[in-house]
């Protein structure tokens, strides 16, 4: 029983769980939705990573308000239980840093084809930008989402027409011949077999398998790629 | 043969006149005033002691008497606080009026492994104003586990206009932001160096903000900065700065960005690699730079590390090196036995070698076969996992301690392990001042004969007799504890995890080890009466750290009472319905010369952190008291603050 207890009380040291925590300035007191959408390879280490390890791992995706209920329902439920599973895991155990294990983690899915891991982190070059930036295409449900990110990145570099709020607005088919047939910018990306192809042509799950690096060409550039893309319009308009 | 007695405290003050005699020389100056035996002493002091740096010889020095405790306060230029709790800021600028460098250490270790809440404490900022004021000439700064926020980092930039070396190591609050006004603001400074830190990536060019006439940097590491880095400006920097001799890069810098810096900077004597991975946005068919011949050129490259993502095939770019590296760091290196040795037996000065476990048994026969003057080394785990099958082993341990004699320190990681390697690297190895071996699984006994690890750890303190710092693992009695009471006289820090039987196993401890500094135990049945085996001994401690163990709030209390110089911080769960429980989850006690600290987190739902010492002490005393506050949420938890009494 006393193992349980322990087992238990190890649940519930996640602090990260807790919503309504007040901490004192300075020292960062996080609500729990920021919490979730920081679970990327930051390099941020602590409680972030201590999501990862907890057993309880549903309390992170419920509502505020209920969360203080399903703590109470799970606290009955881990009472209830005869004996702790010897593979649950405990915080901070083994007593390695975050960040060490982060980075392995991404070395494994880049090294994997097509990253069946957690993370499918790439990067992302856009042509005369000072440096590259990486993105997870796992966070993104389809292209849209991507090419929001990628506009809200790179929008300080932009040469190209951008919308009011300064996104690059590649959401808009009609705009994209505009884009190749000037100097505004283009998605492309390499795929498994090492060709650069037009972002946008396949499935966004096939998408995902097969981009290993993404780059924001000049639409002059493109236009080798473009082809596909402009029967692609014409079939469509 | 000194002639110092106890002097009189003069009010505190330095009074040079008070002892003087007036003494008339014929027809000389009548105002001429002879200084006295004591202010004597003190020039000779004062002049004297500025050769001694090392502070434990200072602090035995302050400790003469109230005259050489002046001098030495006044001559002191280096200070290291080891617990940022454990005195005030004020109290520190008070005594010392001349620090050109300080270390500040602030959170536990095993803060690291989210043992604590995030906003536990350890700020910066209330140093910072104390320091602002009375170190306007600080040059060197150095923190460990605080908590620096950008406003701080701004305030330092412009408080201490000669900073020159600024060194960050597992810190956490600032970010990009905050770089960049470092490297604007601090011209004079020559070593920036940021480890193991969580950097927010605020987007900002910080690496720009070296002013273009600053060219004295010496030490630019900034490899745990997840952020992108402007590389053209880095290039130009590295290029004006010909005293640079360390220079640590993120992984956002691929390795022919890598070779351009290397080659405007041959001088280098450590250098982080970056990725160590190519960048394959540039047209195919171009060349690939002589990465070879760019290592050829470093000549006086003593340390590598990096390769955080790197390709094995570009490792033997740096064969040229192997011969002279002294350190090696390819703990981010996930590469096999196979592709690791063609480089180690090329290592033969290494001193310093860190390693993924991918490296295998196998790999580690190669490093023991190479390395004869390998001093520290480091395993780490790919997978740190408790059920994994990990490829390092005890074979791996045996063979580094047959070939590494002179092996100090080493920290391994492994899935299993026999009692049998661990007594023979305490024989092969007597040099040993830090044995720290986690076996992965809890409870895990030696996976040859079944028994606990007791007799290898037991080894280790009997044979080592140098050692100073011990970690000690898998499934251990109260037996282990008996033998490192018994033999660890020189033990200083020591980690506990799911260890031992009863009571006896702390108390063995607490009873045995007279130089114990530092103690970290979790998940052990320790408990109150095991608690109160140090009463005589916490005062001499940095800090107990126990969590998870059988000490109750009683027990926690009773500590407090009975040493008012100490700290006691207790997590606890409160059983909503019941009250308080008697549960402690986690006790961390320091001493302190300034009572409970006014910055604890108030927390409003469990676990509540509990402040005890001089208030709780002044609290049963009778005195006015000490808010011993007790409130109930809307959601029925109870927060539970005690706060220093204004009257005490």
């Amino acid at each position: 029983m006393t193992m349980i207890s322990e087992e238990h009380k190890k649940e519930k040291l996640g602090f990260e769980e807790t919503e309504l925590r007040l901490g004192l300035p300075g020292g960062g007191g996080i609500i729990n939705g920021d919490l979730v959408k920081n679970t990327n390879a930051n390099g941020k280490r602590g409680y972030t990573q201590t999501v990862d390890l907890k057993l309880n791992l549903a309390l992170k995706e419920t509502e505020k308000g209920e969360n203080l209920q399903k703590e109470k329902n799970l606290i009955s439920c881990s009472n209830d239980s005869v004996k702790p599973s010897p593979k649950a895991q405990v915080v901070g155990w083994p007593p390695v840093r975050s960040f060490r294990k982060n980075i392995v983690a991404v070395q494994k899915s880049s090294s994997e084809e097509g990253g069946g891991g957690a993370t499918t982190f790439v990067k992302v070059s856009m042509d005369g930008a000072p440096y590259l930036r990486k993105v997870d295409l796992n966070m993104y449900k389809s292209y849209q989402d991507l090419y929001g990110a990628l506009g809200k990145m790179f929008s300080s570099f932009t040469m190209g027409k951008c919308d009011s709020q300064g996104v690059m607005d590649f959401m808009n088919e009609s705009k994209l011949m505009d884009l190749l047939n000037g100097s505004d910018f283009v998605p492309t990306y390499e795929d498994k077999d090492g060709d650069w192809m037009l972002v946008g042509d396949v499935p966004w799950e096939m998408f995902v398998g097969s981009c290993k690096r993404l780059r924001i060409m000049k639409g002059t550039e493109a236009i080798g790629l473009a082809p596909r893309a402009m029967e692609k319009c014409k079939n469509r308009s | 043969m000194s002639e110092d007695e106890e002097l009189p405290d003069l009010g505190g003050g330095a009074t040079p006149n008070s002892n003087s005699t007036v003494v008339s020389i014929g027809g000389g100056d009548q105002n001429y005033v002879s200084p006295g035996p004591d202010q004597v002493l003190e020039n000779v002091l004062e002049n004297v002691l500025c050769f001694l740096t090392s502070r434990r010889d200072r602090n035995a020095a302050s400790l003469v008497c109230k005259s050489w405790y002046r001098a030495e306060a006044l001559t002191r230029s280096e200070l290291f606080i080891g617990n940022c709790y454990s005195v005030s800021p004020r109290r520190v600028t008070n005594r010392f009026r001349l620090i050109k460098a300080i270390a500040i250490k602030g959170k536990p270790r095993f803060s690291d492994f989210s043992l604590l809440p995030p906003d536990w404490g350890a700020h910066f900022a209330p140093w910072l104003r104390a320091m602002a004021i009375s170190y306007r000439a600080l040059e060197k700064l150095y923190l460990k586990r605080m908590c620096v926020r950008d406003e701080d980092l701004a305030i330092a930039a412009h408080s201490f206009p000669i900073l020159k070396e600024l060194v960050l190591v597992c810190c956490e609050g600032f970010g990009t932001d905050g770089l960049a006004i470092v490297a604007r603001e601090c011209r004079q400074i020559r070593v920036l160096e940021l480890m193991d830190s969580v950097i927010r990536d605020n987007e900002v060019d910080w690496i720009s903000c070296f002013p273009e006439d600053v060219t004295c940097l010496e030490s630019l590491i900034f490899d745990c900065v997840e952020a992108p880095i402007n590389f053209e400006v880095l290039e130009r920097l590295v290029a004006r700065s010909p005293s640079l001799k360390k220079l640590m890069l993120n992984s956002y810098i691929s390795i022919t960005q890598l070779y351009r810096l290397m080659i405007r900077a041959p001088q280098l004597t450590h250098l982080g690699t970056g990725s160590f991975s190519p960048l394959e946005i540039v047209a195919q068919g171009e060349h690939e730079p002589d990465y070879f011949s760019a290592f050829a050129a470093c000549k006086s490259l003593i340390c590598l590390s990096g390769f955080k993502e790197i390709i094995p095939e570009y490792l033997s770019a740096i064969y040229p090196v192997c011969g002279n590296l002294t350190s090696l760091n390819l703990s981010y290196a996930n590469i096999s036995a196979e592709q690791l040795k063609p480089v180690i037996r090329q290592c033969h000065k290494l001193q310093t070698f860190w390693a993924l476990d991918s490296v295998s048994d196998e790999g580690l026969q190669a490093v023991s076969a190479a390395c004869k003057d390998l001093r520290e080394l480091r395993v780490f785990p790919v997978e740190a996992l408790e059920d994994a099958e990990g490829p390092v082993s005890e074979v791996g341990l045996l063979a580094i301690s047959e070939g590494c004699r002179k092996l100090q320190s080493i920290l391994y990681f492994c899935h299993r392990m026999t009692n049998a390697a661990v007594v023979a690297m305490s024989k092969n190895c007597p040099d040993l001042v830090v044995f720290r071996l986690c076996i992965m699984g809890r409870h895990m006994p030696d996976h040859v004969t079944g028994e606990p690890m007791d007799e290898g750890f037991g080894a280790i303190v009997k044979n080592c007799k140098k050692l100073t710092r011990l970690a000690v693992s898998g499934l251990l009695t109260d037996r282990v504890f008996n033998y490192i009471g018994q033999y660890g006289k020189l033990l200083r820090t020591l980690s506990v995890a799911f260890a031992g039987n009863t009571d006896l196993g702390l108390k063995y401890l607490l009873e045995g080890c007279p130089k114990l500094q530092k103690l970290e135990i979790r998940d052990s049945p320790f408990g109150d009466s095991a608690l109160f085996a140090g009463l005589h001994h916490y005062y001499n401690m940095r800090f107990l750290w126990l969590s998870a163990c059988k000490v109750t709030r009683q027990g926690c209390k009773e500590v407090a009472r009975q040493l008012p110089g100490l700290v006691v911080e207790v997590i606890a769960w409160n059983e909503e319905e019941n009250g308080t429980s008697e549960d402690v989850d986690t006790l961390y006690l320091y001493r302190s010369l300034d009572g409970p600290r006014a910055d604890a987190p108030r927390l409003m739902v469990r676990p509540s952190l509990i402040m005890l010492g001089k208030a709780l002490f002044n609290y049963r005393a009778g005195f006015p008291l000490a808010a011993l506050k007790i409130s109930p949420s809307s959601c029925g938890f109870h927060a539970l603050a005690v706060e220093p009494s204004p009257a005490a």
